[in-house]
C-alpha cells in the first residue's frame, strides 16, 4: 500500500539550530506510529511540521501523494484531515463543551449544525462525557477536557490524528481515560502519530516506535523489537532509564516522619 | 444667596445643557471611533506584519509624544494653511479624540490579544480556521473580556479630554459655564456644577470598570 504521510530528507531549522535533520518517514494508512526520544530531539516538532504549525526549510512532506511544501498548499484544508490534540487540551475557555466541538464543522466545513451536533453528542457519549456538553472547560477536570480536545478534533473526521503528549499535564490518576480514548481509535483503523513517554502505552499500541535524537530519526522498529532488543546505542541508553526507575528496589521505612 | 444661586442654574440650564450636549457627542463619536480603531489596531498589531507594525508604530508614538492640545492646533489651524482645507471645530475634536483614543485603546487591544495563551491560536488554526473566523469566534471574544475594564478608563479620559475643544472653539459645556461666569460673576457655583457634571459621568463608568474587572478576573 502507497504511504499515505511521507517525510523524505526533511529538514527544519530555529534559526541556527537545526531541529530536524533530513528526516526519512513513511506512515501507511491505519499505521499507529509512536514516536519516542529525549526531551527537545524534535518529536514535537515534526508533529506540527505535518499540521502546518511550523514551516520547514527544505525536503519534502506529502500527505495523500500531494506535497505539503508547496507555498500554495491550502493548510486549511489539510488540517480539516489532520487532527491535532495537545499537551495542554487548549478548550475554547469562552465557549461550552458543544460550541467547543461544533465550531469547525459548522464555521469551517459548513455541515448542518444539527447533523454535526448529532456526530458531537455521539463522540462525547463514546468517550463518557455526553453531560458534559453544556459545561465550560474551567468546570472539568484535565483528563475531561483532553477527551474533550480529542473530539473536537473527531468531529472534523480527519484521516490522520497527531498526538503530542497529550497525557503530560495530567494526574496520573486521568491518563488512563485519555490513553483508553487513543486506543479505541487505533482499533478502529485510523492512522495515528502519538509523542509520549507513557513507554507501556506506546508498547501497546504502536505498530512501530521510531526513536529520535538530536533532531535524527534512529531507529524505526516494530515494538517488540524496539523495547527488546533496540538497535542503537543510544536507544539503549534511553530505555535504561526508564527501566531504572521502574526497577527501583523499595526503600525501607527507617524512621517514621517527625512532626513538629 | 442659596436660591438665586440655583435659580440661576435653572435660568442657565437650556444653555449648559447645550454645552453638555456638545461635550457629550464630541465624546461619545470620539469613544466610538477609538473603540473601533483601537480593535483594529490590536488586531494589525499582532499580525506580525514588519512594514504595517512600523507603520503604526509610528502612529503611536506621535500620539503619545504630542499634546492632543498640540494635535488639536495643528489639525485645526494647520489644515487650512497646508492643505487649504478647513475642518469645523466639532468635527476637528472628534478627529484628534479618535485618532489619539484609538492608540490607548490599541494597545489595550494588543496587550489583552498577546497575553492570550499561544495555544488558543493553535488549537483554532488545528481545526482549520482562517484569520478572520480565529479572531472573529476565538481570539477577540476572549480579548474583549480582558481588555474592558481599562478600555472604559481610556473612556473616562477621552470624556476629560473633550473639555479642551474649548480652545479650537467648540462651545462645549465648559465654554459655556465661561460665559455665565462673565455675565453673573457667579465661578464658584458655574464651576461647581461643572464638577458635578464630569462627575457624575465619569464615577459610573470608572465604578463599572472596577466592578468588571473583579467579578472577571475571580470567574
Amino acid at each position: 500500500m502507497s504511504a499515505l504521510i511521507e517525510f523524505k530528507g526533511f529538514n527544519k531549522f530555529f534559526g541556527d539550530q537545526q531541529v530536524l535533520n533530513s528526516i526519512d518517514l513513511q506512515v501507511k494508512p491505519g499505521e499507529v506510529i509512536v514516536i519516542l526520544g529525549p526531551s527537545g530531539c524534535g518529536k514535537s516538532t515534526l508533529l506540527r511540521c505535518l499540521n502546518g504549525l511550523e514551516v520547514a526549510h527544505s525536503g519534502s512532506l506529502k500527505f495523500a501523494g500531494r506535497e505539503l511544501l508547496d507555498k500554495d498548499t491550502d493548510w486549511r484544508e489539510v488540517r480539516q484531515q489532520i487532527g491535532m490534540v495537545f499537551q495542554s487540551y487548549h478548550l475554547f475557555p469562552h465557549m461550552n463543551v458543544l460550541d467547543n466541538l461544533l465550531l469547525g464543522p459548522v464555521k469551517v466545513q459548513n455541515r448542518d449544525r444539527r447533523e454535526a451536533r448529532a456526530q458531537a453528542e455521539a463522540l462525547l457519549a463514546r468517550v463518557g462525557l455526553l453531560d458534559k456538553r453544556d459545561a465550560f472547560a474551567r468546570q472539568l477536570s484535565g483528563g475531561q477536557q483532553q477527551r474533550i480536545a480529542i473530539v473536537r478534533s473527531l468531529c472534523m473526521n480527519p484521516k490522520v490524528m497527531l498526538f503530542d503528549e497529550v497525557t503530560a499535564a495530567l494526574d496520573p490518576e486521568m491518563v488512563k481515560e485519555v490513553l483508553e480514548v487513543i486506543q479505541g481509535l487505533a482499533r478502529e483503523g485510523m492512522t495515528l502519530l502519538i509523542v509520549t513517554h507513557e513507554m507501556a502505552f506506546a508498547r501497546a499500541v504502536a505498530d512501530r516506535i521510531v526513536f529520535m535524537d538530536a533532531g535524527r530519526i534512529l531507529e524505526q522498529n516494530p515494538p517488540e523489537i524496539f523495547f527488546t532488543n533496540p538497535q542503537t546505542a543510544r536507544a539503549q541508553q534511553f530505555l535504561e532509564k526508564f527501566s531504572y526507575v521502574a526497577a527501583l528496589p523499595k526503600t525501607t521505612q527507617t524512621k517514621e516522619l517527625e512532626l513538629p | 444667596m442659596a436660591s438665586s444661586g440655583l435659580e440661576l442654574l435653572w435660568v442657565s440650564l437650556p444653555q449648559l445643557g447645550k454645552g453638555a450636549a456638545q461635550t457629550l457627542s464630541i465624546s461619545l463619536l470620539g469613544i466610538v471611533i477609538s473603540t473601533l480603531g483601537g480593535v483594529l489596531y490590536g488586531v494589525l498589531r499582532t499580525l506580525k506584519v514588519k512594514w504595517l507594525d512600523a507603520i503604526l508604530r509610528v502612529y503611536l508614538e506621535l500620539f503619545r509624544a504630542i499634546p492632543v492640545l498640540v494635535w488639536l492646533y495643528l489639525l485645526f489651524f494647520g489644515l487650512p494653511i497646508f492643505f487649504g482645507l478647513s475642518i469645523p471645530s466639532f468635527w476637528c475634536a472628534v478627529l484628534v479624540l479618535s485618532l489619539w483614543g484609538a492608540t490607548e485603546v490599541g494597545e489595550v487591544a494588543r496587550g489583552a490579544l498577546h497575553s492570550l495563551p499561544r495555544g488558543q491560536r493553535e488549537a483554532g488554526l488545528s481545526i482549520g480556521l482562517d484569520g478572520p473566523q480565529l479572531y472573529g469566534y476565538v481570539l477577540l471574544p476572549q480579548a474583549l473580556r480582558r481588555m474592558t475594564p481599562p478600555t472604559i478608563n481610556v473612556y473616562t479620559r477621552i470624556i476629560k479630554t473633550s473639555s479642551l475643544a474649548v480652545l479650537i472653539g467648540v462651545v462645549d459645556v465648559i465654554k459655556v459655564g465661561q460665559q455665565i461666569i462673565e455675565r453673573t460673576y457667579e465661578s464658584v457655583l458655574i464651576y461647581g456644577a461643572l464638577f458635578l457634571f464630569f462627575f457624575f459621568i465619569c464615577y459610573p463608568l470608572s465604578a463599572a470598570s472596577r466592578v468588571l474587572e473583579r467579578r472577571w478576573t475571580h470567574a
